[in-house]
């Protein structure tokens, strides 16, 4: 009967030995990585083109692709439970950058040549002198509206806010929404923060939440009084995945969120409006100010915890280089190099609309579109709630200050739970 | 004597391991860190290591009016879709407890709520309640009535998403209950007939009261579910519009997955833990009384 208990002993060992040689050997061979990516057009784009870049260097790109915020959970899961066997992944520099750079999970990238970028998009991604995210792709604030729409209102684009107000009012009517932005609480913050920004106002100063000042106020009942009263119904609950079907079904004249939906609400198997009545124009000019938001939305970083520097740093490289931004920008992606906006073919093919925009966002535009702090995704939920009240008593609420001022406090608090208090 | 080696002496313990050592892993060691966790301040936005903080978290959580709004939530879900499920489900299973022609497709008819995916049905659904190009509106709309902003309304998201769950689980309740019809014994409905019952007695002095044990079997596993609803809320209104539909789960989520405040978050997992389990173990001390 001992022999029974050595054979299983033995089968035991043989199925652990077996398994610690397979990955053994299949290292020795070829070296591979793994890379997380979103499934944002950019992400759609490189997908295609990994094969290339594992036939030139013989690198294997294990990829997964995923939603936004799945993908910061997976990464914060991975990492925070020391996990991680991720080399490289895209990131959103504003939503986590910090709270990473913080916990030490970005690779600093002191080998990286970021001349080809606007430095102040380097720099969210920097901190004691090196930088750690390689900014991708770029995004502002812009206002798509209905030609047909405005023409038959006879009113010309909104260049000013009581321009905004009154072409809203004008065409909001048979069915159609004059007006639409996103109403869902923690996602409006990036919309609402332009107006904010156009009166004069800021969320946070100085490392202090200033959204309860009277500039940020007027804002916030500003965009209440457009979308409740010209808003689509249930806009307290649509982001911009709600709000694009609406106005790809014609039923909003206006819509103001950032340049990355140009593509798709002009494509004619996704739009019922012919791309001709579509019209894309920058964001009118506030009471106070003409400083639409332009950020990072996505970077590219390496993991500090990478086993395979050398394979992780050429795939880096490669995925950010100067061809494949070329690339994305001739599929409509905006991306973060000053010689992708340069080139000469890419000129040539891109929409005026979206070239005018971005220059006037570069030189006007402010490089934020949320509070940049550690804890950004509760913050946006408390400024959220301002959102939702304004835009439920139409810009009127009497309570809105005290409750703006309360939510202040409550963002002040989180930075000082999270050491950022008067310091960012 | 025959010796035997340590595998044959052993059998018992060793064939069950496997399955012991699932749970211990997948259930015990998760419930176990989230009780140590709820004792930390580990928050992932802090950068700094966790500490034990003793109840500091429990005290967090409790000043927090999202958490009372949640745990209040939590129970107006569950007791909403339940009661309205248990009336639903036993009425359809009486009146399905006959035999008549095509039986069995509408049992096949019934069951199809049940197998479908609940994050589908939340898709599907919110094409159904979307203000704007609903169909429900428009059906309202057509009808005269006054149109619904549905789950994009605080008022109304929260009735809204209970008739989803109703939709789909009062099959459940229905299949629970038609399997315990079936093993009712016959002899007192006999001696009822016999002693000139009408059917409301029969109804409500012996179907019902020997169909008990069979209900409150069906109220726990319902309930229990109802309590750690997650996935239909999520796909629907991620706790919207503002914090209107968010129960214990969500919340829970949300103050770990999005504002990585790993610590609070498993306070309010703890007290999840708390309600489900309390609630289970009396119902189930209820079905002991009607089980004599």
């Amino acid at each position: 009967m001992k022999t029974k208990n050595m054979f299983v002993v033995l089968l035991v060992l043989l199925c652990l030995t077996v398994s610690v040689f397979a990955q053994g050997t299949a290292e020795q061979a070829k070296p591979e990585i793994r890379v997380l990516l979103a499934n944002h057009p950019y992400g759609e784009l490189l997908k295609t083109k990994i094969p290339e870049f594992e036939a030139q260097t013989g690198i294997k790109v294990n990829y997964e692709s995923l939603q936004e915020s799945q993908l910061t959970n997976k990464l914060t899961t991975e990492f925070a439970t020391n996990s991680s066997t991720v080399d490289v992944f895209m990131t959103r520099p504003l939503q986590e950058g910090l709270m990473f750079i913080k916990n030490g999970w970005y690779k600093g990238l002191d080998k990286y040549d970021f001349n080809d970028y606007p430095s102040n998009s380097v720099d969210i991604g920097r901190k004691d002198g090196v930088a750690y995210i390689v900014p991708l792709v770029t995004e502002w604030q812009v206002l798509y509206y209905r030609k047909d729409l405005l023409k038959k209102a006879g009113l010309t684009v909104p260049t000013t806010f009581a321009e905004l107000e009154a072409a809203a009012k004008a065409m909001n009517k048979d069915g159609v929404a004059g007006f639409a932005s996103r109403g869902k609480g923690a996602a409006a913050v990036t919309q609402l923060s332009s107006f904010v920004y156009n009166y004069g106002g800021r969320y946070l100063d100085g490392g202090k939440a200033v959204f309860d000042s009277p500039e940020a106020l007027e804002a916030t009942r500003f965009y209440g009084k457009l979308l409740g009263n010209y808003g689509p119904q249930g806009v307290t609950s649509m982001s911009w995945e709600n709000i694009m079907p609406v106005f790809q079904a014609g039923k909003a004249a206006m819509w103001t969120d950032a340049s990355v939906f140009y593509g798709q609400i002009v494509d004619p198997s996704k739009t019922q409006i012919p791309a001709s009545d579509i019209g894309i124009a920058q964001l009118p000019r506030g009471p106070k100010d003409d400083s639409p938001f332009i950020v990072v939305s996505w970077g590219m970083a390496m993991s500090a915890k990478t086993k395979n520097q050398d394979a992780a740093q050429k795939f880096l490289d490669w995925a950010t280089s100067k061809e494949l931004a070329k690339e994305g920008m001739l599929t409509n992606i905006t991306m973060a190099r000053d010689s992708a906006w340069a080139d000469k073919e890419v000129r040539a093919i891109m929409n005026p609309g979206l070239v005018e925009t971005q220059a006037h966002a570069a030189k006007n535009g402010y490089p934020f579109d949320r509070p940049f702090m550690s804890s950004v995704g509760q913050a946006r939920d408390l400024i959220g709630e301002v959102i939702i009240e304004s835009i439920n008593t139409k810009g009127t609420s009497t309570k809105l200050p005290a409750l703006a001022a309360e939510k202040a406090k409550a963002v002040d608090d989180l930075l000082k739970a999270d050491d950022e208090y008067g310091k960012l | 004597m025959i010796r035997q080696s340590f595998f044959e002496r052993n059998l018992r313990y060793l064939f069950p391991l496997p399955a012991l050592i699932f749970v211990v892993v997948l259930m015990v060691f998760p419930v176990c860190y989230t009780f140590f966790l709820s004792f930390t301040d580990w928050s992932l936005t802090s950068g700094k290591p966790l500490n034990v903080v003793g109840l500091k978290s429990y005290f967090d959580v409790l000043k927090e009016p999202r958490f009372l709004e949640a745990l209040g939530r939590t129970f107006y879900f569950t007791f909403g879709a339940v009661i309205v499920e248990m009336i639903l489900g036993i009425t359809i299973a009486l009146i399905l407890n006959r035999a008549f022609a095509g039986k069995g497709v509408v049992k096949t008819l019934l069951l199809l709520p049940l197998v479908a995916t609940p994050v589908a049905i939340g898709i599907v659904w919110n094409l159904f309640y979307d203000p704007t190009i609903g169909i429900l509106n428009y059906v309202l709309s057509v009808m005269g009535l006054p149109q619904s902003g549905w789950v994009s309304e605080t008022k109304s998201v929260m009735p809204s998403l209970i008739l989803v769950d109703i939709w789909q689980w009062t099959p459940m309740i229905t299949i629970i209950v038609l399997a315990g019809l079936a093993g009712l014994s016959s002899e007192p409905y006999e001696s009822a007939k016999v002693d000139g019952a009408n059917a409301r007695q029969v109804l409500f002095k012996i179907t019902l009261p020997m169909l008990m044990p069979t209900i409150l079997t069906a109220v726990i596993l319902r309930a229990i579910d109802a309590l750690k609803t997650y996935d239909i809320i999520y796909a629907m209104t991620g706790g919207g519009p503002g914090y209107s539909s968010e129960n214990l789960n969500i919340l829970a989520f949300k103050y770990s997955f999005e504002y990585f405040r790993m610590g609070q978050s498993a306070v309010m997992l703890v007290f999840l833990f708390i309600v489900v389990m309390g609630f289970s173990l009396g119902v189930m001390r209820l079905r002991r009384a009607f089980e004599l």
